[in-house]
């Protein structure tokens, strides 16, 4: 008879940077069941963008996510330009995808690190971050911030970048591609990393289209979707580049999916100030007439999906906003069912879960003394003692 | 409920990818809105929104992005937005939930991804969804009183906020 017991992990830690509770239901050491809980701490944006102005929104919007303060503005604003018929001015597009791009380097590398963590690879943890911090100078350059840049408006973007600091921000962000290119070479070709990923937490294609996917997650189970490519915005569509897609699913695909992607961005903000035209920065857009219309942007983590309706007057009748996790949480119920325990603290920040920075609380508890067992702490070192053992194995 | 009506009845002519999609549904859809390129609204009939999710999940490429819930003069609209890949194409069908019930039924056993976005408009909005396989709260917290709608347009953000629920008091023995 084997012993079942529940994971609670969550909702609240002050390690924690937002909140989010999930249990996992376990026979033995096998999961069976899991369920997510979300919106600790929703702050009703929805709501309140319907008492804002359209301007206003923009900012607001970029307070949904810190790490995708580029994203969702961009997404909200092409739904706004949309209604309006815009026609945003060639330097603009450059100078978002420019920002755009530098988001998904940090937001990438970030990830990266904190996997690298949960495996018990804290060199990974260390260099990963050490990489990523020149690509936040370029963005400080860029939009003089690190979050929220305020950096697009309706009609093109608030401030322009000189020729000078665009110089600097390609120095910065190309001086990045030889050592990601070490730490992309140190991840695909290690045998343990091979023997700990290879086949954990798998997302097969069907349950990623059922369950809405988008972004890594989607492209790792062999999704082959980015918006950058199939409805160009931006200066997306001016510039050569490749998307990545992995047809096995696991957690191995979706790290090596991400660190090509920021070599790709690379090299996307490479062409762009090589090719960035001069000219006006701002279309000039003096009132949004009665419509409705969608937005989307590649995120970081996928697809962020934007909806907006106006009434002709100056603010939104409604916005609705949704994130990429949104769809890519609930593959938890694909992909956990039927794994290790100790595979499941890299599962679940496999999809690098936005609003629930995978630092959290965890307790388990035995479902029928009520004695704690483990707690979050405890599961990632199951985790790096599994990565130990498959190392001495190897 | 107050707010702009269910509007532009007029059709649209289908043309291009979006056309096809939406002439594949057949005379579920009542009305095209917007029928472009690679954008397209229509409305169907709130009475077959399962036929025409289950039309919709099998077609090559698509992809269930997500649904809003809008409070207009008539009802709650319910947006069904579906993306096309590699066309670049959302398709938004749009599903009215009138009367005093407000219900429709649900595409969440068809379509996974609905699941919670379905949850969060019966939270936010007060939409019934029939049938659905799991109508527990998403968004609002349990202490929230039932039957109040805060994404409604009659909803006012100050005046109609419930009182914070009571801190029950800590138990003795926590006491150090």
């Amino acid at each position: 008879m084997s012993h079942k017991s529940m994971i609670s992990i969550g909702p609240f830690h002050p390690l924690q940077e937002e909140a989010e509770f999930f249990q996992l239901y376990l026979d033995g050491e096998k999961v069976v069941d899991v369920d997510v809980r979300i919106s600790y701490t929703h702050r009703g944006i929805e709501k309140l963008n319907e008492s804002k102005t359209f301007d206003q929104v923009a900012f607001v919007v970029e307070r949904v996510c810190g790490i995708c303060s580029a994203s969702h503005p961009l997404a909200y604003i092409q739904a706004v330009e949309d209604i309006a018929h815009v026609k945003v001015p060639e330097r603009a597009l450059y100078l978002r995808t420019i920002v755009n791009e530098m988001e998904r380097i940090h937001s990438h590398l970030l990830w990266v690190g904190l996997a690298g963590h949960f495996l018990g690879y804290n060199t990974v943890f260390m260099w990963a971050w050490k990489y990523r911090e020149p690509t936040m100078e370029a963005l400080e350059i860029a939009t003089g911030s690190r979050v929220n840049y305020a950096n697009c408006k309706i009609g093109g973007v608030r401030r322009d970048i000189t020729d000078e600091h665009l110089k600097m921000i390609d120095r910065l962000v190309t001086g990045t591609r030889g050592d990601i290119e070490m730490l992309t070479a140190a991840v695909v070709d290690d045998p343990v990393l091979h023997a700990r990923l290879k086949g954990v937490g798998v997302l097969s294609k069907a349950d990623a289209y059922a369950y809405g996917a988008c972004g890594p997650t989607g492209r790792g189970s062999g999704m082959p979707i980015d918006v950058r490519r199939d409805d160009p915005y931006a200066a997306y569509d001016r510039i050569d580049w490749n998307i990545f897609v992995e047809e096995t699913g696991d957690v191995f695909a979706k790290a090596k999916i991400r660190l090509l992607e920021a070599l790709e961005s690379i090299k996307i903000i490479h062409q762009a100030i090589r090719d960035i035209p001069g000219g006006e920065i701002d279309a000039k857009v003096e009132n949004i007439p009665a419509g409705e219309a969608i937005g989307h942007v590649e995120a970081p983590r996928g697809e962020t999906f934007h909806y907006v309706r106006s009434d002709g007057s100056n603010y939104p009748v409604r916005h609705k906003i949704r994130a990429p996790s949104y769809n890519n949480v609930p593959t938890f119920k694909a992909s956990c069912i039927g794994a290790d325990i100790s595979d499941v603290a890299i599962t679940l920040a496999s999809v690098d879960p936005c609003y629930s920075c995978t630092e959290r609380m965890c307790t388990a508890v035995d479902a029928e003394s009520g004695k704690e067992m483990f707690d979050f702490a405890q599961l990632v070192k199951l985790s790096q003692e599994k990565t130990e053992r498959i190392r001495k194995q190897v | 409920m107050s707010e702009v009506a269910v509007e532009n009845q007029t059709q649209a002519p289908l043309e291009g990818y979006v056309g096809e999609i939406l002439s594949a549904l057949g005379d579920a859809v009542v009305a095209v809105e917007q029928c472009d390129e690679r954008r397209g609204f229509a409305r169907i009939d709130p009475g077959r929104t399962i036929e025409v999710a289950k039309k919709m999940f099998v077609m090559d490429g698509a992809r269930f992005a997500t649904a809003t819930g809008i409070d207009v003069r008539d009802g709650i609209d319910v947006l069904y937005h579906w993306a096309f890949e590699p066309a670049g194409a959302v398709v938004t069908l749009k599903a009215l939930a009138a009367g005093p019930d407000v219900t429709l039924d649900s595409i969440a056993n068809d379509v996974p991804a609905a699941n919670w976005i379905e949850r969060e408009m019966h939270d936010l909005l007060g939409v019934n969804f029939r049938n659905h396989p799991d109508m527990r709260r998403l968004i609002l917290d349990d202490s929230w009183p039932e039957g109040v709608y805060p994404l409604r347009k009659d909803f006012d953000q100050i005046k109609d906020r419930p009182p914070l629920p009571a801190i029950p008091p800590a138990p003795e023995e926590n006491l150090i």
